[in-house]
């Protein structure tokens, strides 16, 4: 299976990304912001940071680069496009996700595991992970999920709520929202199911000496679905 | 010509930075200040002579750059 990493100048999670990637079996390649093509991939991922020193709003800019356009081709084509952090915030900025990623609650930078609920597992991100609770790590301050009345309808009717913050049992109430986002989403789907944009980075959760094993799950999965 | 734009959150929309700076300003003895909301300033220089023209297309950059309409309206001045 072959995967690409985008680049933006100020990503910082693209090597991590890449590590994990090849570690569970993808072939993966690194590719350039101002490419113009997407060398031939089953699965791109836009990794975190802070993409143009988040200028504008976060993601803003990396959301208008010239290599996007494929990014946007090959997502509506129904390749599988994974955001993560930065890259979550990129595909909100594209469209190519609903709503927008709004800075903490509280105005602090978050950096902690935190644990998440997966809400649909009707898709090939999440199909064969037996939990159903991951602990995974956040590192953002714009994580503040928000869309409008209708569009949180429309994301909730269509099962477009991918992940959500939630203690260690799973309950995903308020009281386990670290950054005030909208009912706990930590990670949204667009319709079709092909693009998942998400705050926790899985890729920080692949080594049990350093962190913990349940980002093994998340890739060991993606290799088994596609 | 220079048209200027002023991009600002809608209404309903969280803003912490506001709120942070409205408590601010009531811990330095302003009192009255009730509601601060924070927002964006843009000055861009157009090549362009027409007025009209000029506009139309800071217009279409408010759309597709300088505001996230999910949570932004802007204004140019």
């Amino acid at each position: 299976m072959k995967s690409s990493v985008i680049i933006f100048p100020g990503s910082n999670c693209d090597r991590d990304m890449d590590v994990a990637l090849k570690k569970f079996g993808f072939e993966n390649q690194m590719v350039w912001h101002n490419d113009a093509k997407i060398p031939k991939s089953d699965l791109i991922v836009l990794p975190g940071g802070f993409s143009y020193g988040d200028y504008l709003r976060c993601g803003s800019i990396a959301g208008k680069s010239k290599i996007i356009k494929s990014v946007i081709d090959f997502a509506n084509s129904g390749g599988l496009v994974l955001g993560i952090c930065n890259g979550f915030q990129i595909l909100t900025e594209t469209g190519l996700l609903p709503g927008i990623l709004q800075q903490n609650k509280y105005l602090n930078f978050i950096c902690k595991n935190v644990f998440v609920k997966i809400k649909n597992k009707e898709n090939k991100y999440f199909k064969k992970i037996k939990k159903e609770v991951l602990e995974l790590h956040i590192a953002h301050n714009e994580g503040n999920y928000f869309c409008s009345t209708d569009e949180l309808k429309s994301i909730e009717d269509n099962g477009q709520i991918a992940v959500t913050y939630c203690d260690h049992k799973g309950n995903d109430d308020e009281k386990n929202n670290p950054n005030g986002a909208l009912k706990n989403i930590a990670g949204i789907f667009n319709e079709n199911k092909n693009i998942l944009g998400m705050m926790p980075h899985p890729e920080r959760m692949i080594d049990p000496f350093l962190s913990g094993e349940d980002g093994s799950l998340f890739f060991e999965n993606l290799i088994e679905s596609l | 010509m220079k048209v200027k734009v002023i991009v600002t959150l809608k209404n309903g929309v969280l803003d912490p930075q506001g709120k942070a700076i409205q408590q601010t300003l009531n811990g330095m003895a302003f009192d009255n200040v009730s509601e601060v909301r924070q927002g964006k300033y843009f000055d861009i220089e157009v090549n362009e002579d027409d007025e009209s023209r000029a506009k139309s297309q800071v217009e279409e950059m408010c759309k597709k750059l300088l505001a996230n309409l999910v949570i932004e309206d802007y204004k140019i001045l």
